[in-house]
């Protein structure tokens, strides 16, 4: 059970400003169904003065999250742009009285919206975003916004990113990318480099390979009903197969990166995986 | 305000016989079973018939039961003491929508080495008895596959699965906290090695779990120290407890045919309902094999947590399977597993429902869900035909 605040259970058992505009003048756009939460804001902006005069949404999500997205609507209304614009997630989940660290990321959500809100007036074109540029596959976040998140609420650690964006909330395969962007952001000293590995005999290599596959990489497919079959190893290249739930299965790339990841990390760093 | 408990997969509360039963054992009776004197050494005999009482419900042996402190320590016990016995066989066998207790204890077996196989189930939560089959091999130590889903209330097909094993001399385990005192049981004609019970699913306190284990199977303890339970599950009894897990079983072989009917009904009565008011909502799981007591129900393009809450504004307790109301971001691996879309995942609902409750409960649930699932819809930008296609 979620400890939630009396302000912020009002707000979801009664909230505020709930509905879609007609003819609005911005549009924000922000999460999806399947990963469970997402907001559409609307808003009425008076021309001249820039002025927010009405703003409603509607929310597919938790209590915290309806709760910070009626937050949202009541605290830009009456700003201009320019001035709604300086609305943190941390400002949001203060009017709500503070939430759980586990549900920071409807905070965050408000403020995205507001964001898309408003490059939408400014008819400026957000570019939707890359598939390659994401780190999180699973939740679809980007290297931007694990960054810009991570600065604007002095994040330091995996476990706060993801309260904060979801991102490493899923598989968990991109956790070591997260680690690398939190490194940079905040200058944490990289470990000494382990020292350099025993080449290898080709036997001793081969058969490496087949202990990697066997103990570190089948038990994990194996666990979400998924299955791979080592093929033919060529010097570098070690072909394999999907097997079971791992064919046709839309993330299928990500799991070849990590299987040639954990490849590289325990066995050569030049290994190559394909597929059949 | 007396909660309307729509909850009893998660916890049950305690009989009034049964904290009856159990209380003297606190202060009056606080003897150690294990001394040599009358006041300790008489309790080694409550304990006894307790044994027996617990044994009664499911027609075992007393000496075939194990008491332990939780289901989730009767699962690993059984696992542990499988792999333990069988050192030379490296796989084990379970499926993709068992508890926690068995699966992520697979994991760990995994960890250590084992190869696992996560037995996959079809839309209805169904078992898929191919993969089964063609999982089975001679490394296999163990299987563990759950009686009944404690999510969807499926109830698997424990004497088929038993059969098989037992003409290749594999141990069975079946996690079966779930089942034990909802429907009759009898381990004479179920050919299962091992049956996990757990006491707070029936009617007796938490803190309370027994293991069956059929006579002449090899057994390896779990936790290791004195004497107590011959050996096998080591560590002063927890006699009051005990004590109370019999009374309980022995209430719930009294009552089971009556109990069951009557929460077949209720629960019958409460998912057409439901069904019929709320719009695009649907039955999660094969509702042929169920359990009487269990409905889950998905109502699309809400999210759980959110019902959850405005129920709870009216005492209602239930639960779900979205992610926001697991603690993690993953929404439930029973109806992942199953292949349920995500739009409805995050909106299941599980009734759970149990003696205690009544039709006049029944008829307030009814009445107060539609408008909760109408309101949340208006606020979802999913709330409307057109904006579904997404």
């Amino acid at each position: 059970m979620w400890e939630y605040t009396k302000k912020l259970k009002d707000l979801f058992l009664h909230p505020k400003n709930v509905g879609e505009i007609e003819n609005p003048d911005a549009v924000g756009e922000v999460g999806s169904i399947i990963c469970g939460d997402a907001l559409r804001l609307t808003l009425k902006v008076d021309k001249e003065t820039g002025r927010i005069i009405d703003a409603k949404f509607q929310t597919f999500g938790c209590a915290s999250a309806i709760a910070s997205s009626s937050a949202l609507t009541e605290m830009i209304k009456g700003r201009t742009l320019d001035e709604a614009i300086e609305v943190t997630n941390q400002d949001i989940a203060e009017y709500l009285g503070g939430l759980p660290k586990e549900k920071m990321h409807c905070s965050v959500m408000g403020r995205e919206a507001l964001e898309a809100a408003i490059a939408d007036y400014k008819g400026e074109i957000i570019p939707p975003e890359e598939k390659e540029k994401l780190v999180c596959q699973c939740f679809e976040v980007t290297e931007e916004k694990i960054r810009r998140v991570a600065i604007e609420n002095h994040l330091t650690t995996v476990e706060e990113i993801t309260d904060y964006t979801k991102a490493g909330g899923g598989c968990g395969s991109c956790i070591p990318r997260i680690e690398e962007i939190l490194k940079d952001i905040w200058h944490i000293k990289m470990p000494e480099m382990p020292a350099v590995k025993k080449k290898l005999t080709n036997l001793q290599k081969i058969a490496l390979i087949q202990d990697v596959i066997e103990k570190e990489i089948r038990p994990r497919l194996q666990a979400d009903g998924g299955d791979i079959e080592l093929i033919d190893i060529d010097g570098n290249k070690v072909t394999v197969a999907m097997r079971a739930m791992c064919v046709g299965c839309p993330m299928g790339g990500v799991t070849m990166s990590n299987i040639q990841e954990k490849l590289k990390e325990l066995v050569d760093e030049n290994i190559v995986v394909e597929t059949e | 305000m007396k909660p309307i408990y729509f909850d009893n997969n998660a916890t049950t509360p305690v009989a009034p016989e049964v904290l009856e039963e159990m209380l003297p054992y606190f202060s009056e009776f606080y003897g150690n079973p294990s001394s040599m004197h009358t006041f300790g050494g008489q309790l080694h005999r409550k304990i006894e018939e307790a044994r027996a009482k617990v044994a009664g419900l499911i027609g075992a042996e007393p000496e075939e039961i194990i008491f332990t402190s939780c289901g989730t320590e009767s699962d690993n016990t059984a696992l542990m003491s499988a792999v333990e016995s069988y050192p030379q066989k490296r796989h084990v066998i379970t499926t993709r929508v068992e508890h926690p207790a068995v699966l992520n204890f697979c994991k760990h077996l995994s960890r250590k080495g084992y190869r696992i196989t996560f037995i996959p189930v079809d839309n209805s939560g169904r078992l898929d008895m191919d993969a089964f089959l063609k999982a089975i091999d001679d490394d296999t130590a163990v299987v563990s596959v759950m009686y009944a889903n404690n999510e969807t209330g499926v109830i698997f097909p424990i004497t088929a699965i038993g059969g098989m094993l037992r003409e290749r001399n594999i141990l069975f385990h079946t996690d079966a906290v779930q089942v034990a005192g909802k429907i009759p049981i009898n381990v004479k004609d179920l050919p299962v090695d091992m049956f996990s019970i757990s006491g707070h699913k029936l009617h007796a306190p938490k803190g309370i779990g027994a293991l069956y284990v059929r006579k002449g199977t090899r057994f390896y303890p779990y936790i290791i120290g004195g004497h107590q339970e011959r050996g096998r599950r080591a560590g002063t009894e927890n006699t009051a407890s005990i004590i109370a897990l019999g009374k309980s079983c022995e209430s719930a072989k009294e009552h089971l045919d009556k109990e069951a009917d009557y929460l077949k009904r209720l629960r019958d009565r409460l998912e057409g309902a439901l069904l019929k008011s709320c719009p695009d909502a649907q039955v999660n799981g094969d509702t042929e094999n169920r359990l009487p007591n269990t409905t889950n129900i998905s109502f699309n393009y809400v999210e759980g947590e959110a019902i959850l809450l405005r129920l709870d504004e009216y005492g209602i307790c239930a639960s779900s399977g979205s992610a926001c109301s697991s603690g993690s971001l993953e929404p439930s691996h029973v109806l992942r597993a199953m292949g349920i879309p995500y739009t409805a995942i995050h909106g299941s609902i599980r009734f759970s429902l149990s003696r205690y409750n009544t039709e006049g409960e029944v008829d307030k649930v009814i009445e107060m869900m539609p408008p909760i699932i109408k309101e949340l819809r208006t606020l979802s930008p999913y709330g409307k035909e057109e904006s579904r296609k997404c």
